[in-house]
């Protein structure tokens, strides 16, 4: 079941002073409506994990572990490897985030990079089987929130492909007795595509890209456009409790290929 | 005897004193041993010693001025965030009157959720969350200008001896401010370059409290930015 | 086919190269959180947890809330990518009571009587974890909660010490804590010399308990230094800037 929630209010004179300037074409940090705060993205930090990243963007940090299992395959894919993403919107990232087990939030944000990841064959799940219908890898893409200050879908696509892109993976041997034994080798993941994520929310009738927590409640609605390196859009999510027209939505769109190509530019050069 | 120097920069535990002395603020005795209870600066006062914090939560004083936030409205008054781990509340006879009779919707119209008010707290006690009054002189409902932040253990830092900090720095920008003890801070002026100089004063002052020769500092860098922005 | 794995090579070094009294090199960030109001970050060995504290703020639900003091809740929890195989991220029963552990080592130096009718939240992350995790969780821990302006007694210090190959071994990493034939973590209050953590698994005769137990507060003692100077460093820092 699904309420509505309790956003943090702002002031009444921080969103007078927010319109305001949203009405010249800027924001409370001095950035343009499309501009990105600083973002900064670091591998490998867990080396227990298989892959991890940690991004950075203003105050929001977002860290993604990559662990790779085997298992058996789903009954109706039996030659794909199998591919999970969890997100854990855990108490020490922001004031508000209650110990327990993931909420709406938490579950729509991982669905929506799962999405983002699968629909776009980030990964060769093909290449992933060991023995055809009963061993496969089982991709495990745990994201965890530790500091909240908007945009978190971004944050967390990001890192999740960085993770992907520099995980690697543990190399198994079939002998002929069938048994399946875990070499000391690793590969790096069969990937063949770089989704990035980016967000939008619209507040008044405009639209602004990376929105900060103080942006986000103030804001309307929010739409999130995924797209691929060639310029394919992977998943799309609106949230919030207003609505776009479909003039907003198509403006959306444009401003999100500019913006994922920038960015994929920008930190992962060899998928453009 | 003492074990440190004045503005010495101690943390939780350390060894402040041994023998005769009292135990002042954020401080605690065990025997007759002095140990400091936060990260911060030692100083003494004859045989008191005491530690000037550099972080922590606002704990509300009676008659203290503070700058706040309507979270909630009720039958009975407002609800008001001041920065603190108790919630104020600021009851309808000290904003209307006693004569006053209230009806919900006539309450949100003097004050709402979202609306800032400047308010003086009259009464807290460890019972009881701490009550406010906007009835007096300056205090009352902020309507425009900007709010900063500063830690609140920095606010005696910002005001300065008897004033001294904060009346130059209204000196020089020409700016309203009022200062809440709860590490709130309004700006107010016509001029938005005017107010971003008090915004990179306060700045100072949360990076550099615990340094000496402070004030004259944000005077030399108040005089050099107004400066630059007049060539 | 068990191969007998040897802790201790013949030069008496451990299998990472330390000695049986050193503790695994620790680096600490603190105030590294925007939102928190204390934040502080360990590596000990291949340990990485990150602490944050919120508070004192208002008790949520306030039933929680106590009269007299401040209620402090402790949230030990790890990364499902934080060790080997994948852990599930949803509570274990050991996360569980390390928490519980954990919140009562911490108890006996926080002055919570200051703050009635209020809650103290100390949110622990491990994001990797190698062996003797609650301890490297409790020395942060305390830096988080002086990072947030908490008064406190004094900060508490934590370490294991354990036995493996038969001798007694400080600051047990996850091999030897596996191979190894005891392992007893403790919480030691430099200023008010108290014990707030002891537990052991494992088997101990009295005098191996005695001499351990020794050792133990010895390697607190290097940690509580580490600490200090962790906090001394980070604000003495903002006054050369």
């Amino acid at each position: 079941m699904s309420v509505t929630s309790q956003v943090e209010p702002l002031t009444k004179i921080k969103s007078k002073r927010m319109m305001k300037l949203l009405a010249s074409g800027k924001r409370l940090d001095g950035r343009g409506l499309l501009d990105y705060r600083e973002i900064k993205i670091e591998n490998g930090v867990v080396e227990k994990a298989e892959g991890s990243a940690l991004v950075s963007m203003g105050n929001t940090k977002v860290l993604v572990g990559v662990k790779i299992e085997t298992g058996q395959p789903y009954p109706d894919l039996p030659n794909q490897g199998a591919l999970t993403v969890n997100a854990e919107f855990v108490p020490l990232a922001y004031k508000y985030f209650e110990p327990g087990p993931p909420d709406e939030n938490s579950i729509e944000l991982a669905r929506l990079v799962d999405r983002g990841i699968r629909e776009s064959k980030t990964i060769d799940m093909e290449k992933l089987v060991i023995i055809p219908g009963k061993e496969v890898y089982v991709v495990f893409v745990d994201v965890y929130i530790l500091d909240h200050d908007g945009n978190l879908v971004d944050a967390a696509g990001l890192a999740a492909i960085s993770a992907i892109l520099n995980a690697k993976l543990p190399v198994y041997r079939v002998k002929e007795n069938g048994e399946v034994i875990k070499m000391d080798e690793y590969v790096p993941l069969p990937v063949q595509n770089c989704p990035i994520p980016v967000t939008m929310v619209k507040i008044d009738d405009k639209i602004l890209v990376d929105p900060t927590l103080d942006e986000e409640n103030m804001a309307s609605a929010k739409l999130t456009i995924t797209l691929t390196k060639n310029g394919e859009i992977c998943a799309m999510q609106k949230s919030g409790l207003g609505a776009f027209t479909l003039d907003e939505i198509v403006e959306a769109q444009k401003i999100a290929r500019k913006k994922s190509s920038e960015i994929r530019e920008k930190f992962f050069r060899e998928w453009c | 005897m003492k074990m440190v120097e004045k503005r010495q920069l101690v943390v939780p535990g350390d060894l402040l004193a041994e023998g005769d002395y009292v135990a002042g603020e954020n401080t605690y005795k065990e025997g007759n041993r002095i140990y400091s209870q936060k990260i911060g600066l030692v100083d003494f006062d004859d045989k008191k010693i005491f530690v000037v914090p550099l972080k922590g939560r606002y704990i509300p004083k009676i008659g203290d001025v503070v700058i706040g936030q309507i979270v909630d409205v009720s039958l009975s008054g407002w609800t008001v965030d001041i920065n603190s781990p108790y919630k104020a509340v600021l009851g309808v006879p000290e904003v209307v009157g006693k004569s006053f009779s209230p009806k919900l919707d006539s309450l949100t119209k003097i004050l709402d959720v979202g609306d800032v008010i400047v308010g003086k707290i009259v009464s807290f006690d460890r019972t009881k969350d701490p009550a406010l009054t906007i009835k007096d002189k300056d205090l009352g409902k902020i309507s425009d200008g900007i709010i900063v932040k500063l830690t609140p253990t920095k606010v005696p830092r910002l005001i300065g001896k008897k004033g001294s900090m904060i009346n130059m720095i209204k000196r020089e920008t020409g700016c309203e401010i009022i200062v809440g003890q709860n590490g709130r801070i309004f700006i107010r002026s016509r001029n938005p370059e005017k107010i971003e100089l008090v915004v990179k004063a306060i700045k100072m002052v949360e990076e550099q409290a615990h340094t000496t020769g402070l004030t004259d500092r944000v005077k030399e860098f108040l005089k050099i930015e107004k400066g630059v922005k007049n060539d | 086919m068990t191969e007998i794995k040897k802790l201790i090579d013949e030069n008496g070094l451990r299998v990472d190269g330390r000695k049986l009294d050193e503790i695994r090199p620790i680096k600490i960030e603190i105030g590294l959180l925007a939102n928190a109001d204390g934040s502080a970050y360990i590596e000990q060995g291949r340990n990485k947890i990150i602490v944050a504290v919120y508070g004192p703020r208002e008790a949520q639900p306030k039933h929680i809330g106590l009269h007299d003091r401040a209620a402090i809740r402790c949230r030990y929890h790890m990364a499902p990518f934080s060790t080997d195989e994948r852990k599930s991220p949803a509570p274990s029963r050991r996360e569980i009571e390390i928490s519980k552990v954990i919140r009562e080592a911490l108890e006996p130096v926080i002055f919570s009587e200051y703050y009635p009718r209020s809650m103290i939240d100390i949110f622990i992350e491990v994001l990797q974890s190698d062996g003797g995790s609650r301890c490297a969780a409790i020395t942060a821990s305390s830096l988080a909660l002086a990072d947030a302006g908490i008064p406190l007694k004094d900060l508490v210090a934590a370490c294991a010490v354990g036995k493996i190959d038969g001798k007694l071994a400080v600051d047990l990493s996850d091999v030897e804590d596996k191979l190894g034939e005891a392992d007893m973590p403790i919480a030691y209050i430099p200023a008010l010399r108290k014990i707030s953590l002891i537990q052991m698994d494992g088997i101990f005769t009295e005098e191996e308990f005695f001499k351990a137990l020794n050792m133990a507060k010895d390697a607190c003692m290097k940690i509580y230094k580490i600490q200090k100077e962790a906090l001394k460093q980070k604000y003495l820092q903002t006054e050369k800037e």
